[in-house]
């Protein structure tokens, strides 16, 4: 029996959702309106009539309590997988994440460790507004203890999450709300490394360093690139702490240009990393200054006029390309 | 004062409650010593005069159950069960404790005991321990889950939070409130507007204060909380009225206590009131001191002779399976 299918990255969320609750009696879901409502964007739709509220829990309006009790499930013998409805709620989480669960493993000296996993999607073009759109997974890249990861495809998404609530650390899982209806084939076979990258186009005069929903851009622009002669290759991180460093810097030797792209507002970024470690690492490989295309240094913009502006598109991609190989 | 647990000797009962207290206040006298003597790195907080809550609560627990505790957490953790030698190399800093080294005293944990750790965050550890009594919940495991909390941690909204929900769903979660009056350096009078048996009542969660300097009062009030827990009636609030000795931190000068308040606070010692009590009884306490005495100085020995932890082994505890590569 044939184990592809063709899915909706939303689909592919809940398959592996519900894979792993059929294997693992410990695997839990929680959060708000999880289960009778499905999800806010349905990516938990089902799963309370199958294994019923006991391992699908929704939870009231409380992203600190609702964080912080996954941390305690998680070193009772749970695997709870949490869903905060908006990336940009989980500022009211932090303290879970950055204080508890990041740290408890270190601090207890290895004695155990916070097996959770933090669902939660970010990204624009909803016209959500400042607090519903915000890429705020730089900050979790940051803290050491965490592990973020960013899928880009429905393979992706449901490969990741099975690996996420498999890794025995706490793992940020980060979806993109504008994805969950592409549609893609799915292989639930598949499985997939916390911390490896992909070649999702080759290429050999540039690469271009990106994750989540900037791939599909970078990888419309990489065509019509290709119809103008540039031939630029795209390397989707889908992990972004652990990064995979090496097939970046393998790529890069192959290509000695390279633009990063991602979502997220470019200070501070999580291409500020890769291009340092570029310059630390790859600086005899560059024939070209490194370039980033990500947001402005605002809040992301709830008028569809500015979120037009706002967003990383495929011009700027191409442009940013066109200026690395002048 | 309630009746105490039926079927157990009360002079027996009150030994080995007294001997948890001792077991405390020796080590932590100990700490402040050396403290002063520059032999703790960073910062203590002591629980000096609160010991009957610890030793009273954790009497009333089993094996299976957890607990999440506070920066002021040495009384929960060794009343508990921790041992006294992790305990002591990890205050003070050496690969040998309990966490290498890598926690202190804010953050001693002994997961085997179900101790989830002492928290350098304010209230943190309640919803910590709402996840864990979750767990026993959905585990069947029969287990209760105390959360420590000083009274400075009803301002925190996570216990607001922790009390809907431990309350929604009827979760075994033993809320034990050591309210000594004090919100690090601020009288909570000052810092609360409620009181806490209106915050319980008004979640629904049931709620008993005892004085939290007599340890048969909390151990009896502990015991009871934790059978209506195991029977699935929870959560649970006891409120423990005690006294802080020391400042807030070690080395506090307590400068903004009255000086009458920081002269009657020896009045209501528990061990002193413990060991009249058991003398009325005809146990004598000296022998208990002074077993526990040595079993603290060897701690304290076996600290200063161990290795101190080194930053290569200690970055492989970040992650179950450390990252490839550490850049400095």
């Amino acid at each position: 029996m044939s184990t592809t299918t063709e899915m909706r990255y939303v689909n592919a969320v809940t398959q592996a959702l519900r894979d792993c609750m059929e294997q693992d009696l410990t695997v839990v879901v929680m959060g708000e309106d999880v289960a009778n409502a499905g999800g806010s964007f349905k990516a938990t739709r089902g799963l309370l009539d199958t294994f019923g509220p006991g391992r699908v829990i929704d939870t009231p309006i409380s992203e600190s309590a609702i964080a912080s009790a996954a941390v305690g499930m998680a070193l009772t013998g749970m695997k709870p997988v949490v869903e905060i409805m908006f990336m940009d709620f989980i500022t009211l989480s932090m303290d879970a994440l950055v204080n508890q669960a990041a740290k408890a493993r270190y601090m207890f000296g290895g004695q155990g460790s916070v097996p959770m996993v933090l669902r939660t999607p970010h990204g624009g073009g909803l016209s959500a507004g400042p607090q519903h759109s915000q890429c705020l997974e730089a900050w979790l890249a940051h803290i050491p203890g965490l592990k973020v990861v960013c899928p880009s495809c429905p393979q992706d998404a449901y490969s990741l999450l099975r690996a996420a609530i498999a890794d025995p650390d706490p793992v940020m899982f980060i979806e993109h709300k504008a994805m969950y209806a592409n549609k893609g084939e799915v292989d639930t076979a598949k499985t997939a490394r916390i911390g490896e990258a992909r070649i999702a186009r080759a290429g050999r005069d540039v690469t271009l360093v990106t994750y989540g929903a900037t791939v599909n851009v970078c990888l419309k622009a990489a065509d019509q690139l290709g119809k103008e002669g540039m031939e630029a290759e795209v390397v989707d991180l889908r992990s972004i702490q652990p990064w995979d460093k090496a097939a970046v810097l393998e790529s890069l030797s192959r290509t000695h240009r390279a633009v990063v792209v991602h979502e997220a507002v470019q200070a501070f970024g999580v291409g500020a990393e890769i291009v340092a470690t570029i310059a630390d690492e790859g600086f005899d490989e560059l024939d070209a200054p490194v370039l980033r295309v990500a947001a402005p240094f605002m809040p992301a913009p709830f008028a569809s006029s500015l979120e037009k502006g706002y967003a990383v598109t495929v011009d700027r991609v191409m442009d940013a390309v066109r200026k690395t190989l002048a | 004062m309630k009746s105490s647990k039926k079927g157990t000797a009360q002079p027996e009962r009150l030994t080995a409650l007294y001997r948890t207290m001792s077991l405390i206040r020796q080590v932590e006298t100990a700490l402040t010593r050396l403290f002063a003597n520059g032999e703790v790195p960073g910062f203590i907080h002591l629980s000096i005069g609160q010991e009957a809550v610890a030793a009273g609560v954790a009497s009333a627990l089993l094996p299976q159950d957890s607990l999440a505790t506070t920066h002021r957490g040495h009384g929960h953790v060794l009343a508990r069960g921790m041992d006294v030698g992790g305990f002591m190399k990890e205050i003070m800093g050496r690969e040998g404790g309990l966490c290498k080294g890598r926690g202190g005293s804010m953050h001693v944990a002994d997961l085997s005991l179900g101790i989830l750790g002492a928290n350098g965050i304010v209230g943190a550890g309640i919803p910590i321990a709402l996840g864990s009594a979750m767990a026993h919940q959905a585990r069947k495991t029969g287990g209760v889950a105390v959360a420590f909390f000083g009274d400075g941690a009803m301002a925190e909204g996570v216990l607001h939070e922790t009390l809907n929900m431990a309350s929604l769903w009827r979760c075994p979660l033993l809320l034990v409130c050591e309210n000594n009056g004090w919100s690090e350096f601020s009288p909570t009078s000052s810092q609360f507007a409620a009181k806490l048996e209106q915050l319980a009542a008004a979640f629904g969660a049931s709620y008993t204060r005892v004085d939290g300097n007599s340890v048969l009062a909390v151990a009896d009030a502990a015991v009871q909380g934790a059978a209506q827990l195991r029977e699935g009636n929870g959560p649970y609030v006891l409120e423990c009225i005690t006294t802080r000795v020391r400042g807030h931190f070690e080395g506090d000068a307590q400068k903004y206590r009255d000086a009458n308040e920081l002269e009657s606070v020896h009045a209501h010692d528990p061990l002193t009131t413990a060991r009249a009590e058991l003398l009325a009884m005809g146990v004598d306490t000296a022998a208990i001191d002074q077993a526990i005495c040595a079993q603290v100085e060897a701690a304290v020995e076996a600290a200063r002779a161990d290795a101190l932890p080194t930053l290569e082994r200690a970055i492989q505890d970040v992650y179950t399976q450390a990252m490839q590569e550490t850049r400095a």
